[in-house]
This record gives structure tokens, sequence and C-alpha cells, in this order.
């Protein structure tokens, strides 16, 4: 019996090993699930591998150049699993001249395996590798997983420019990477890729506040600064909502605008047919008989039919409650003409005229009418209606305008979220570039947002 | 199942053999590479010191996959550029040989599929069709044999370098070509979640519940 026994099954552990590069201490935290191991002291790239920890590596930066915002080490859990903190990176793009840095964090269990936060400028990322392939378009402008779009935002070589603890994979200061992203907030695919492997990853936009209670970490987070790729757009949530409260309030309307019609007696209290001698001269004013108006206050609608043909009527109208004396004076003009010319047949005015009168209370009134038109045109035949209680359709008109108005604004607030996020992207504006596309990307927030519930 | 047993012709240890269509295993005890013949056990090698593993899986982990338990009764280690990874080798109770690979835990579960017309090289990003399923070449991985533990359905101990070509679908299907052999040998299966095999006899680590 050479080898003492049954394999055995031992707790694996936390090794504690020294750095060959400066002899400082280093924690070994992934039991031997690393590749390469950054030691925080003299930032030599260690191959964790090689249990001599060769040196692959070495490259020269301030330790506190970069110190990560989530230290090597802390645990927190990550929708349900916990996780602990074990590598660090920032990697570097450059469009048009310009550096711009996000931060990876490698996170580790020792069943579940591996995980990554990102962060730029304040936004952050929970990333997890792929399992199944996206279907991306023939031309690389979208691509499809698990039935939801994404479309392409940005490809870039990403340069690693400063790591520290364990990665699994060969990590190295100045290695270019071609990365590839594709958005659907909140969510955003990524592709990493050389001629050996394809590496496809999904992320999801978390608050930083969310990452700081996980992680139990004192102070703030940083405040999020301009709008990420994959930022859910405060107002695609406000959009869907805002018109589901519109269309449930137009249906309130409606109801209400049946009820008041289905209500209204719309009742002809008055009706006369009287004759104006344009020609006679003197006081053409005259009162009719007394009629009555019943129920609760409400409006009355005056209708004027004037048998007026190239020619105008104006009617003086009083109201005058007979009880209170109280009086509503209005004038109205009833005129039409028409006639040919070298366009053709033409016509002007009409020869009606309806006027609303709102809130009249109840009680006995007539009308004191007065007409006038030019002299001597003859007779003037017209006839008056009253009808009470009228439904007036055209306030309901104006309730829906004034409902619309902050849907509308929403709506235009989250267009204008949309163009602000494409204006950081290989793009102007969402692949397309229309007015449309921004449309479509919102139609699409809706439809996820649809799902989610 | 058979439990068939018998004595290690190098150390005279009893092997109790798990699973009776196994055609190799390891002594316990002297770690002697044993393989079956229809008379007794013939010694073809001798394990060396295995790799520490940082694996959550041991010899005897038990689980769930689709409708079958299944129990792990052996293990090939590999290594490659990223590390070692384990092809732990498992028995369903109905009595299928699977495979339970975790690559730095990231686990697929497949099973041997028959001879299916295999490419003697692929490019990352091909395509190839199996039982209706489209796969796409996603790694091409050198590796080398770094040993074996237990029970395994072939003889599999004097290998070194491996190439093997992993595939990846639109679903969570997933395919391995193993060109240790000639004709290459393929897997097909899935990419799994930890949790969904329900794994119990797992390893413990320190400082981790």
């Amino acid at each position: 019996m050479s080898a003492g026994g049954p394999t055995p099954a031992g707790a694996p552990q936390v090794g504690s090993l020294n750095c060959p590069g400066c002899g400082a201490s280093m924690t070994v935290r992934s039991f031997g699930n690393a590749v390469t191991i950054v030691c925080e002291s003299c930032h030599s790239v260690l191959d964790a591998q090689d249990p001599k920890l060769r040196i692959l590596q070495q490259f020269h930066a301030a330790t506190s150049e970069d110190p990560p915002l989530i230290p090597l080490g802390s645990r927190g859990s990550i929708r349900g699993v916990l996780y602990e903190v074990i590598g660090f990176q920032r990697r570097t793009i450059e469009v048009e001249g310009i550096s711009y840095s996000w931060h990876e964090y490698v996170l580790f269990n020792p069943a579940k395996g591996f995980r990554y936060l990102t962060e730029y400028d304040g936004h952050w990322n929970d990333v997890s590798i792929l399992r199944a392939l996206p279907d991306v378009s023939a031309g690389g402008t979208t691509l499809k997983y698990l039935g939801e779009t994404y479309r392409h935002f940005q490809t870039a070589d990403a340069a690693t420019a400063y790591v520290l603890g364990e990665f699994p994979w060969q990590v190295r200061v100045g290695e270019i990477a071609r990365v590839s992203d594709f958005v659907s907030p909140p969510r955003v695919i990524s592709c990493e890729g050389s001629d050996k492997e394809v590496t496809w990853s999904i992320g999801e936009y978390l608050a930083g506040r969310d990452i700081w209670k996980a992680f139990k970490l004192q102070g703030d987070p940083p405040v999020p600064n301009g709008i990420y790729e994959n930022q859910p757009s405060p107002m695609s949530s406000n959009v869907k909502g805002v018109w589901t409260l519109t269309a449930m309030y137009l249906i309130l309307l409606l109801s209400l605008a049946v009820g008041v019609y289905l209500m209204e007696s719309d009742e002809q209290v008055f009706e006369q047919t009287f004759e104006f001698n344009s020609s006679g001269g003197g006081e053409a004013s005259f009162v009719t008989d007394v009629f009555q108006l019943k129920g609760r206050t409400s409006d009355v609608e005056l209708t004027t039919n004037a048998g007026v043909d190239n020619d105008w009527i104006y009617l003086n109208y009083a109201l005058i409650n007979q009880d209170t004396g109280n009086a509503y004076d209005f004038g109205r003009e009833v005129s039409y003409y028409h006639g040919y010319d070298s366009d053709g047949s033409w016509s002007e005015g009409k020869t009606t005229n309806t006027v609303t009168i709102p809130s009249v209370p109840a009680g006995n009134y007539y009308l004191r009418i007065e007409p006038e038109s030019d002299p001597n045109r003859g007779l003037i035949r017209y006839s008056v209606t009253v009808k009470r209680d009228v439904p007036q359709a055209s306030f309901f008109g104006l309730a829906v305008l004034a409902l619309l108005v902050p849907a509308g604004l929403v709506t235009w607030r989250s267009l204008n979220f949309e163009h602000l996020r494409w204006a950081e992207s290989d793009y102007a504006s969402p692949p397309g570039g229309s007015l449309l596309n921004s449309v479509e990307s919102l139609a699409d927030a809706f439809k996820s947002s649809g799902e989610d519930e | 199942m058979m439990q068939p047993t018998a004595n290690c012709p190098n150390c005279g240890a009893k092997i109790a053999f798990r699973w009776s269509g196994s055609v190799q295993t390891v002594c316990d005890f002297c770690k002697s590479i044993l393989i079956r013949t229809d008379l007794d056990l013939q010694k073809v090698g001798q394990v060396a010191d295995l790799p520490s593993s940082s694996s959550p899986i041991q010899i005897g982990t038990e689980g769930i996959f689709g409708k079958h338990s299944f129990s792990v009764i052996g293990r090939i280690i590999y290594a490659y550029d990223e590390g070692n990874w384990n092809e732990w080798h498992f028995v369903t109770n109905d009595g299928t040989s699977g495979w339970l690979s975790d690559a730095q835990l990231v686990y697929a579960v497949t099973f041997a599929a028959g001879a299916q017309n295999l490419p003697r090289e692929c490019k990352v990003g091909q395509q190839y069709t199996w039982n209706n399923q489209t796969y796409i070449v996603s790694t091409i991985t050198k590796a080398y044999y770094r040993g074996v533990e237990g029970e395994l359905p072939f003889e599999y101990w004097d290998k070194s370098d491996v190439e093997f070509v992993d595939l990846m679908s639109q679903t969570e299907k997933f395919a391995t070509i193993d060109y240790s052999d000639d004709p290459p040998l393929l897997f097909l299966g899935e990419t799994v979640e930890f949790e969904s095999l329900k794994l119990k006899n797992l390893r413990t680590f320190e400082g981790w519940l």
C-alpha cells in the first residue's frame, strides 16, 4: 500500500502564498480556478496554475492609481447567490481620439462559478456568460436572444489597462480584444472575440445603491453620469403608465359623455316663426310668449333659421327671466351668399345659426328680439327654436385634448432619452436612424415591459 | 445493477465496480490503472499525483438530469491554457453512461452519440447539424491528458495531447468532438446551471457553506 488510502475528499482551503516578485503574502480565493493572479503590491502577473507562481508579466502602476470601489475579498449576494470579489481590471477603448475606461470586477462562488460586475461612470451591470448563442442578423445590426431583439450599439477594441487579483483566463496588461455591444435596455449582450474563441455575455443594468447594499459598502456609490447604453429609460415605463392612465381616463370620459347624453332631456321648449319687414322702419323689437325652463340649472340652445338669400339679418336677443328680471343678452347674425364666378359656384355663410347659453336656472322665460338688416330688403322670414338641456360634445372634445397633453409630453421626453442614448453609439441614432426607429424601440420597450408583468 | 468485485492485481485490495459496463477503473489504494478482461483485472499503468481539484463534484456525487438520477463514478482530468478541467463520468439509474464536464465551474452534460461523419478539422464559427440541431463551433481547445480516477466506460490511460472542439447552439444544446481517438468521438448534450442538477454529496469549501 504505497499511497496511503483512498483519495481524500477534504475541504479545499483558501490558499496563502508569497509573491515571487516582491515576497508579499497573497491570498488565493478561487481554489485553483484562477488562471492568473496579480500581486496587489508589485503588480506581477503570475501563473496561478504553476505551484511556483511563475511571473508572466510585470506592469508599473501605483497601487493607489485605481483602487477598486468594491475591495477584493468583499462578499455580497447577487440574485440570491453569495459571491466574493476576487479580481479587478480596467479596460479602455478609444473613440475619435478620446479614451473611455470602465472597470470589471470578477466575482466567484466555488460551486456556481464566475460572474462579473462592470462599472462605467457610475453605471453598473451584472454580467454572466451566455450558455446559448444569440441569432445575429445578416448585417450584424441586430441580434435575437430568447425572443428579444437587441440592437448593435458599438464595436471597439478594448485594451486591458490595469489588473488586480485573480482571473479565470490569461490576463495581461496591454492585451486587446474586439468587443461588440448589442442593447435592449435594461440588458446588453456583448461579444468578445478572437479567432480561437468567441465569448458571449449578457449584462443587466444595476443601480449602484443595490450593489452598495449587497456588499455592505461604506459611503455612497458614484453618481451615474450621462445616459448609459443599456440604462433603462425612466420614461419608457412612464410612457406605458401614462398611456394606460390616459386610456382609462378616456374610457371614463366616454362613459361620462354617454351618461350625460342619456340624462340630458334635450327638450324643445319654444318654436315660432316671425317676419321682419326691413322696409318698415320704426321700433322692430318685440317680446315672445313666456315658456318654461324646467329641471336643474342647465344650458339652453337657441337656433335661428332665416330665409336669407344673398342677404343677412342680425338679431339682438335677450333671454329674460320673468320672475327675477335676469337677462342673458346676445346677438346672432344669419347671412347666406352664393353665386358664380370664374372659379365656378361659390357660397358663404348659411341660413341657420345655433348658440348655447350655459347654466340657465329653471324658471319662466321669454325672449326679446330686435331684428336688423339692410333697409328696404322686404320681408325676411325667420324661425326661432329654443331647446333646454342639450348635450355639449365640444366640452368632451376639449377634455380629451387636455388629457392627451401629459401623455404626449412624456412620449416626447422618452424619444429624447433614446436620442441621447444613441448619440453615444456607433450610430447617430438607433440603427436606421429615423424617428420611426425611436418609436420602434419605444414599442419594443413597451412590449418587453409588458412581458415582465 | 450488478456489483462485480475482484482484487487489485497490484496490491490485492478489493475492487468493487459500481457499474457493470465499466471497462477501466483505478485502485483506490495503490492508484494502479486496471482494465477489465474476460477473466480478471490487468494493470496497465499507474496514476501519477492528480492536480488538486477545485471542482465541487467528486466521485459519489449524485444528481438529477432530466428524468433520471445519476451518480458520479469516475473522471478524466485534462489540462489546457486556462487550467484543468474535469470530465466526470456518471451512470444514470437506467444504466446509461454520461459525462458531466466542469471547466472552471461551467457545466455541461453530454452523452456519446453514434458515428456521424465528423469533420477532420474545424474552424470557429463553422456550422454542423446533428439530430436536426444546428451547432456552431465556439472553442477549439488543445489539451493534454492529466489523469484518471474511478470507473470509465472505455480504456483511457495512454493519452497525451488531445484536441477538443466545443460547439454551441441557439438553444442550450451543446456538443463536443473528442479527437483523442480515431475516428473522433461525438458527444451531444446541453449546458446546465449548477442548481438545476440538484447535486448531493458535494465537496465543501473552507469559508463557504
